[in-house]
């Protein structure tokens, strides 16, 4: 049988420290502030799964700054992805969404933006659950190779990559590197 | 009545469907306790929908259902309906007693009609066991089985087993997580086991995931060889009443009584029927089911059906998420699946995020792994953990 064998992320270069990570999230939460003059109607939602741990620590930056804790979401695309069909697509986790979105101004927040599908597909779902008076992006990543009209609102590093690699957020830091295939015997 | 026995073995086809990337779901034995939980998984994720106002998602738009109904059916056909609609696929309807094979067109000329328009999936009922199965050979399509004969009825046990494990899950405190499968339960199974499709997808799906069924019933009315089925018998239903957690009653068909099988119908409500007195001695715990329709007064007694504790209305209700998850298990979640060459995170298809598979962080990984087929791969785990 030919069962899929798995592929491991190997890191070639690690590009943000986890101390750079924590800045350029202060630097967003500052500019999430300012934009929106204030919290008012804010809702942060991370997508399952890279962009939840930001989300999270991205409000309790912003209670940090100003005091005020902003509703925390969590959305899975999976439902919504325009390539079900050609790859697996399982949801990670249940969609949280905790409160109405219509008038909200919602933060949508992701470890990476690449070809820009995922976030297509989240506007898609956001849109089930209320019209939003606006949705703003926030990234800690934008890696290029966009492959639709979308633009991110707020970014942490601007990293020119090849289609190939791949980038990996976590608490730690940011890597580059490559899947390499894991040969199972 | 000896066709059930043809179709209680392994089923040759899957490992043919599978090189042709088109899935089935004809039998709960093409499932696997890790598939199971990925259905629930799936199911969980579509339990969210259903609660939104608009409970509907694009996941299998542009896909076509075809259910074909050949035996009357009301709650399992607008299930499957219901289900491929809130997945935005699109659906064709099929009844036997409107359609040409009045006309005495064969099953086979009105399968390969049906497969000419294109269609994605076709759920099959049938009053013959193994039709599903054979029609596998005549479409292009995926088949789900949806109750042939006295065969099988596999959306139906994964309904049952989903709700008793949202049943559990519901009595942890909120924080804590419920039960992943059903060990350590003792589920009684009651009435027509014999004749019934619904008793076979269950033993095999509860005893997958690990619970102990005991089947009670007039001797006649018990299958007459117990081999091959870890499960236990008996013909007296007191006796077993104090150790269960589960009581799952199946539906008296009134033809049973006239083809001399049972007594009468008001002897086997006071031998095997749940009955006022032993609803009023129950174990408020004690879990109780019924397919449906009810015969009131037979198998359940009209109070015994109204218990806190019987879990029938959600039965209906975990149906059409168990159906979604199905469908989309079958056509979106895996879908034909050739692991391409350059299948890549980076290419067009994926969003290409950091979809490395960490271990531990329970993430589907990128490796293309199937959680309904594959089996126990750690990924597949991993999924339904998640």
């Amino acid at each position: 049988m030919a069962r899929p064998t798995g592929r491991v992320f190997v890191a070639r270069a690690q590009v943000m420290d986890a101390d750079e990570v924590t800045r350029a999230l202060r630097r967003i939460a500052h500019e999430v502030i300012e934009r929106n003059h204030g919290l008012a109607q804010v809702v942060v939602i991370g997508l399952q799964t890279g962009g939840v741990p930001l989300a999270e620590r991205l409000v309790s930056v912003l209670k940090e700054i100003e005091g005020v804790e902003v509703p925390l979401g969590t959305l899975d695309v999976a439902f919504y992805r325009d390539d079900i069909g050609l790859r697996p697509v399982v949801p990670e986790e249940v969609t949280s969404i905790p409160v109405d979105l219509t008038g909200a101004t919602v933060i949508l927040v992701d470890d990476v933006l690449f070809t820009g599908r995922t976030v297509r597909a989240a506007l898609d779902a956001l849109a089930d659950y209320g019209r939003a008076r606006a949705v703003q992006l926030a990234v800690m990543v934008d890696r290029g190779h966009r492959e639709l009209p979308i633009r991110p609102d707020y970014v942490g590093k601007n990293l020119p990559t090849r289609r190939d690699e791949v980038v990996d957020v976590t608490s730690e830091g940011v890597n580059i590197g490559e899947l390499v295939a894991e040969r199972s015997q | 009545m000896t066709m059930t026995s043809e179709f209680t073995g392994a089923d040759p086809a899957p490992a043919a469907a599978r090189e042709s990337g088109v899935r089935h779901l004809i039998s709960v034995a093409d499932l696997d306790r890790e598939a199971m939980l990925g259905i629930f998984h799936l199911a969980d994720a579509f339990k969210e929908v259903a609660e939104r106002p608009i409970p509907r998602v694009p996941a299998l738009r542009g896909k076509t259902v075809a259910t074909l109904f050949f035996e009357p059916s009301t709650r399992t056909r607008l299930s499957f309906e219901a289900a491929a609609k809130r997945l935005s696929a699109d659906v064709m309807s099929f009844s036997a007693s409107t359609s040409s094979l009045e006309k005495g067109e064969s099953l086979r000329d009105t399968i390969e009609t049906i497969d000419a328009m294109g269609v994605d999936a076709m759920v099959v009922r049938h009053k013959s066991s193994g039709v599903p199965s054979q029609v596998r050979a005549w479409t292009k399509a995926s088949v789900v089985n949806g109750g042939d004969g006295q065969h099988e009825h596999p959306t139906q046990a994964l309904l049952d087993c989903y709700t008793i494990r949202e049943a559990l899950a519901d009595r942890v405190p909120a924080g804590g997580a419920g039960p992943e499968d059903l060990r350590g339960l003792r589920i009684a199974i009651v009435g027509d086991v014999r004749h019934s499709r619904v008793a076979r997808s269950d033993v095999l799906a509860m005893t997958a995931l690990g619970a102990e069924v005991v089947l009670v019933g007039p001797r006649t009315l018990l299958p007459p060889s117990l081999e091959g089925w870890p499960v236990k018998a008996t013909a007296d239903l007191d006796d077993v009443m104090g150790s269960l957690d589960v009581i799952y009653l199946l539906r008296i068909q009134k033809e049973r009584a006239q083809a001399a099988l049972l007594p009468s119908l008001e002897e086997y409500h006071r031998r095997f029927g749940l009955t006022r007195e032993r609803a009023a001695h129950l174990d408020p715990r004690v879990l109780v089911m019924h397919p449906g329709p009810m015969n009131r007064g037979v198998e359940i007694a009209p109070e015994a059906a109204e218990l806190p504790s019987s879990l029938i209305t959600r039965q209906v209700r975990n149906g059409v998420l168990i159906r979604m998850a199905v469908l989309f298990h079958l056509l979106g979640a895996g879908g034909p699946l050739p692991v391409a060459p350059g299948h890549s995170d980076s290419g067009p298809a994926g969003e290409g995020r950091s979809e490395v598979g960490h271990p531990g962080e329970g993430r589907f990984d990128v490796s293309g792994s199937e959680p309904g087929q594959t089996g126990a791969g750690p990924e597949a785990g991993g999924a339904s953990d998640a």
